[in-house]
């Protein structure tokens, strides 16, 4: 019963719940708001009852009983396990080595994950300006594994960003390696067509995994780099029954996220 | 004790001056708003704001015009997208508005250095990233224990924090519970600091939980009793965040003229929170908090 194949379910859905599949029991995860809460609300509910759901807002071991429209919500504390200043946050935690998991996304991603939330454009004289890091650029730098959530199109996924807020796998002219930098850096890049891991010494973003009835000229159209497909292709395990009604009865009711 | 207990009117004449570095602080929780619309009101000029998400207050401030630069590390609309008036500021040519630009953790260490009155914080931080570069006072400093290469910010010393809380005393120690922010390094970093409290409480209810104290009196200049005084932010155990007017301020802010009648209906247009909130019928009894009280602790011995 909890295995049989969903018969429908949406791109959102998807996508939140192979992110939700990435998260190990027992792990201590950074997230925002959105894809990545559902996901983590989904692995919480299902294979990894024992995460731990950290807010870069202080709360650590929150259980919202609402999907929290925001990072810094009232419902992410009732119940939680403790509320840490960001003074903990940032550094007794995150730069101490204590998270597993950061989910990031950005407004634009490019060959080697290196992620830009800051402008489009050149930085005195923006053509958009963006919100900029929030935590960003510390969650990429020590979060033992990042994995991305994010709609692929040319716009977001160039070949190189304007502006790097947070690094990911080679960024201004270094590996990570070269950098010195604590955390594996990302991992998985789930995408609404397929998957995107990185590959060989600088991490280049390759497709490892495609849905069913996508083609890969179409990923390939979207990004904007000449994209490697992996050989042989992947293919993803389909969310079950189980899990797409634990999302749209329990976890997502009034569909926020998941449309 | 000291009674420190003012109007907002008064705090704000006194504390904060055409100029100064101001930091409204509360990490998505117990923003001041209150204290940033009395500021618009007695029309000061020039400030620099400081503080991690500048949210819809400081986008108020700049629409105001009482900014001339801002220093932060996440500049948008919580939820929901952008910050209309920051980014008319930004993106007009030239740019109408100075920016300072860090990561939490960098601003979270400004703070830190600050409350901790030496010079710089070390992190290991932006290695691989353009921030530094936007942004010359991210520097770096060689361990002299191990070699290694950290990267530095410079203390943060506002001339001014305010803080809004729960709860406080007439002499200013003043417990929060809930989300915390950068509160308490921010207030320990300030020259001055003003308090404004939901509640105004006996200095033994103080006393009879003092764990949950987060500034105690002696940082603390003025106290302001302003219940509703963060509104549309949250003040737990009080009320919810309003997240309806969060997803309106899009539509409020995102023409000049908009923002304008927004800030001549509910800024200019009111003498105190007491009128704003008389404004808006209805807004008290949507948001007032449901009770969970936890169930205390034994501080006997």
């Amino acid at each position: 019963m909890a295995t049989e194949a969903a018969t429908d379910y949406t791109l959102n859905e998807l996508m939140t719940v192979l992110a939700a599949r990435e998260i190990k029991d027992g792990d201590v995860v950074f997230v925002g708001i959105g894809l990545p809460n559902l996901a983590c609300n989904l692995a919480r509910n299902t294979h990894a009852p024992n995460m731990c759901l950290i807010y870069e807002s202080g709360a650590v071991g929150a259980v919202p009983d609402r999907v929290p429209p925001s990072i810094g919500d009232p419902a992410l504390v009732t119940g939680s396990l403790m509320v840490a200043s960001m003074q903990d946050v940032f550094q007794a935690m995150l730069q101490n080595g204590k998270i597993q998991v950061g989910f990031l996304g950005g407004a634009q991603i490019d060959r080697y994950a290196n992620i830009n939330t800051t402008v489009v454009g050149p930085y005195g004289s923006p053509k958009v300006r963006l919100p900029g890091s929030g935590g960003a650029c510390e969650i990429a730098i020590h979060a033992q594994r990042v994995l991305l959530v994010c709609k692929l199109d040319r716009r977001t996924f160039p070949d190189k960003v304007d502006f790097i807020t947070s690094p990911g796998s080679y960024a201004r002219g270094k590996s990570r390696a070269q950098w010195g930098l604590p955390g594996r850096g990302p991992v998985k890049c789930i995408t609404n067509m397929g998957v995107l891991e990185p590959e060989g010494e600088n991490g280049e973003l390759v497709l490892t995994a495609i849905y069913p009835g996508v083609k890969i000229d179409q990923v390939k159209a979207a990004v904007g780099w000449p994209l490697q497909a992996k050989e042989p292709l992947g293919s993803v395990d389909l969310p079950t029954a189980a899990e797409i009604r634990l999302l749209r009865e329990k976890l997502d009711p009034k569909r926020l996220h998941i449309k | 004790m000291k009674n420190k207990v003012v109007s907002m009117k008064e705090a704000v004449a006194g504390l904060v001056q055409d100029g100064d570095t101001v930091v409204i602080e509360g990490f998505t929780h117990l923003i001041c708003f209150a204290a940033g619309h009395e500021i618009i009101r007695q029309g000061r000029k020039n400030l620099t704001l400081a503080r991690l998400t500048p949210d819809l207050i400081y986008d108020q401030m700049i629409a105001a015009g009482a900014a001339k630069k801002l220093i932060f590390s996440w500049a948008g609309n919580p939820g929901v997208g952008s910050l209309h008036a920051f980014r008319r500021a930004v993106e007009s040519k030239p740019p109408r508005l100075a920016v300072e630009e860090y990561s939490h953790f960098g601003m979270v260490a400004r703070f830190s250095a600050g409350c901790a009155n030496v010079p710089f914080w070390v992190m290991r931080n932006y290695k691989g990233s353009d921030i530094p570069e936007a942004n010359p006072l991210i520097r770096s400093v060689k361990c002299p224990y191990t070699g290694e290469e950290l990267a530095t910010v410079p203390a943060l010393h506002p001339d001014v924090t305010i803080v809004h809380a729960q709860r406080a005393d007439k002499s200013g120690n003043t417990q929060v519970w809930g989300l915390l922010g950068v509160q308490k390094e921010a207030a320990f970093a300030s020259k001055k600091v003003m308090v404004v409290v939901e509640e105004l409480v006996d200095e033994s209810l103080i006393r009879s939980d003092p764990n949950r104290t987060l500034i105690p009196g002696f940082q603390v200049d003025a106290v302001v009793v302003e219940p509703w005084g963060a509104h549309p932010s949250f003040a737990q155990g009080y009320y919810d965040r309003d997240n309806d007017f969060y997803v309106n301020w899009d539509k409020i802010a995102r023409e000049e003229a908009g923002l304008k009648r927004y800030l001549d209906d509910f800024v200019y247009g009111v003498k105190d929170r007491k009128q704003y909130m008389a404004k808006q019928p209805g807004l008290a009894e949507r948001l007032r908090a449901k009770s969970m009280v936890c169930s205390g602790v034994n501080y006997g011995y």
